[in-house]
């Protein structure tokens, strides 16, 4: 056997070698452990994903107006809980008030009186939207259409004066409301296991 | 009269002479000082209920109360804030049954039948997963002391106990399986920096929660103190992110998203701040520790021996020392564990002292193992420029030292107050 042959063989087992390696390595990286659980369906993923992000890439097709939206938060029965005019009931706050009415309840964390409206103090419309479909009516959430959680996000949009009257929010529209807090959400500085929460502090 | 309740009591009777008895044979004189009373016990329970599942003395009446501002269950049947009794507390793990309390923003507690309950693992991942919790008892557990505390523990100067003051934090054996197992299963995707979790109850409570932790030490548990969750609790899946604030424990677990941006759900949002600092100090909670003997409303009963006894706690680690002040914090001197210090776990500590019977005021705090030690409220007006004011609420989480006041008399008083 020459030594060109010996030479090529060594070749070929190193080549054989470190495939099965890269395989097996990449078959660990990728390739669950235990096999338990099962695979969800595209439809139960699309039931189930109700989170919207600050981009509102999620946003479902469908829009609404202020003027839809206060013939929802009355039929909807909304004053029921956050008082008639949106504020004043045992419910968070919803439209500021006009300072006179005191809520009722204290602020509790997170707040629930005039000083978190959420419309004032989210720093994104879509998370409105997101919290109304997901949560809204109390026991019954799940049941408005996206029209009306459209509708309703621009009727609280437009009484807390963020948005105008006629505005139509949907899918591209709500994403770039301007909003009074849209600043107002510093993000913490990147968590690392073993770190104290905020260097420099007592 | 119950012929059962008077049978047991009749044989209990003949066992207390038969006791009475071997006493005098052993020369022993039996007295009515010295006799353990023999009562029927007080339970409306029957014998065979109390054999099957127990319940504790009804000489033992602690209890939790809902926070002073909002009544629970209020109104429509929500329950909000709800406090542990604190005072009445030994070792470090806290009763299920009394847990502290807090909804997502009120809710009911959904009444949920595990063999229908699912978790579902999607988003920037390999596989998405849908797990039952079947599934989840088949993989391989995990049980960890950890506490929980509500952002909202806050101690005023109106309060009058320790339940009110620090009675939102809790203590329990935590058992399920870690997050990060789950999403090594459904093999996260490059580029991914953050999950969504997200709940199955009424309002769908949701937070985001840096991949970092998720990947870290976050457990998805199904047994709380060595039984299921509570559903107060969570019951029958909750996540568990140690050391962070409260909000972020989601109960009622349904579904883990795998994300690559901040997504400020309705939680997250409630509790931004412009600030990064602030928003800093509101996730991972720092060392904070709590004398819950003697504390508010009890009474020594006169001058003499001690202990004083507490808990502290960090959401940054284990918890390495804690040191306790009689002099209302001119001299500290180092307790000692009375329990084991676990990470992010409550760690009982004790502080003997012998009381002169003056007015004095008792305080702790703590140090942690990344070497934080707990401010004291001058501290934290330094750091933001502000002046010292008891009355004002502390930017961040207050983890601040808290004082108790002894009075000549053995009372104890909120010593902000």
């Amino acid at each position: 056997m020459g030594l060109r042959r010996i030479f090529m063989l060594v070749t070929m087992l190193a080549t054989v070698i470190v495939t099965i390696l890269g395989l097996s390595q990449s078959a660990k990286a990728q390739s669950p452990t235990y096999g338990v659980g099962r695979t969800p369906t595209a439809d139960e993923i699309h039931a189930w994903d109700i989170s919207i992000s600050p981009t509102g890439k999620e946003l479902p097709q469908g829009h609404g107006t202020a003027k839809q939206g206060a013939q929802v938060f009355v039929m909807r029965g909304c004053g029921a809980c956050h008082g008639v005019s949106g504020s004043g009931g045992p419910a968070p706050t919803l439209i500021k008030s006009d300072g006179k009415t005191k809520s009722q309840f204290p602020c509790l964390t997170p707040c629930v009186n005039d000083s978190n409206v959420m419309a004032l103090h989210s720093p994104y419309a879509v998370t409105m939207w997101d919290y109304i479909r997901r949560a809204m009516p109390l026991n019954s959430e799940g049941t408005l259409k996206p029209d009306e959680v459209y509708a309703l996000t621009a009727f609280l949009l437009y009484k807390n004066g963020v948005i105008k009257e006629d505005e139509v929010m949907d899918a591209a529209s709500l994403p770039k409301v301007k909003m009074p807090n849209q600043d107002g959400a510093g993000m913490p500085p990147e968590w690392k296991h073993g770190t104290p929460r905020l260097q420099g502090y007592p | 009269m119950d012929p059962k309740k008077s049978g047991r009591r009749g044989f209990l009777k003949e066992s207390a002479a038969l006791v009475g008895a071997v006493g005098a044979a052993m020369g022993v004189a039996p007295s009515i000082a010295g006799e353990t009373p023999a009562m029927d016990d007080m339970s409306s329970k029957e014998p065979k209920e109390l054999i099957a599942y127990g319940e504790r003395s009804h000489f033992v009446t602690s209890t939790r109360i809902p926070v002073a501002e909002r009544m629970s269950p209020d109104d429509f049947g929500m329950t909000f804030h709800v406090l542990t009794p604190l005072q009445d507390s030994v070792g470090i793990i806290t009763p299920s049954s009394l847990h502290y309390i807090a909804t997502h923003r009120g809710s009911y507690v959904p009444d949920i039948d595990p063999q229908e309950h699912k978790l579902m693992i999607h988003g920037m991942v390999d596989r998405p997963l849908i797990f039952t919790m079947d599934d989840l008892k088949r993989l391989p557990s995990v049980s960890r002391t950890h506490f929980i505390e509500c952002i909202g523990n806050r101690a005023r100067p109106s309060h009058k106990t320790v339940q009110q003051t620090h009675g939102m934090t809790s203590c329990s054996e935590w058992t399920g399986v870690l997050l990060s197992l789950l999403l090594k299963e459904a093999g996260v995707q490059q580029g991914a920096s953050w999950v969504v979790a997200e709940g199955a109850e009424t309002v769908k409570g949701a937070t985001t929660v840096p991949l970092a932790k998720a990947m870290d030490d976050c457990m998805v548990c199904y047994g709380q103190n060595g039984e299921p969750v509570r559903p107060q609790q969570g019951y029958p899946l909750r996540l568990l992110v140690p050391g962070f604030e409260g909000i972020h424990n989601i109960k009622y677990l349904r579904r883990i998203k795998v994300v690559d941006q901040y997504y400020m759900t309705y939680n997250d949002y409630g509790h931004i701040a412009a600030d990064p600092k602030v928003a800093a100090l509101g996730t991972q909670l720092g060392p904070k520790s709590i004398i819950t003997f003697p504390s508010g409303g009890q009474k020594l009963l006169g001058p003499g021996f001690y202990e004083i006894t507490g808990l502290a706690w960090s959401g940054g680690g284990a918890i390495r020392s804690v040191e306790v002040s009689t002099d209302g914090g001119q001299t500290w001197k180092a307790a000692e564990f009375r329990s084991p210090s676990y990470p992010m776990a409550h760690a009982r500590f004790g502080f003997n002292w012998k009381w002169d019977g003056k007015e004095c005021l008792l305080m702790s705090r703590c140090t942690d193992e990344l070497g934080t030690v707990q401010p004291t409220r001058a501290d934290v007006a330094k750091y933001w420029n502000k002046p010292i004011d008891n009355n004002s609420q502390i930017t961040g989480a207050d983890n601040t030292v808290f004082p108790w006041r002894i009075t000549s008399d053995g009372s104890v008083l909120n010593g902000l107050a």
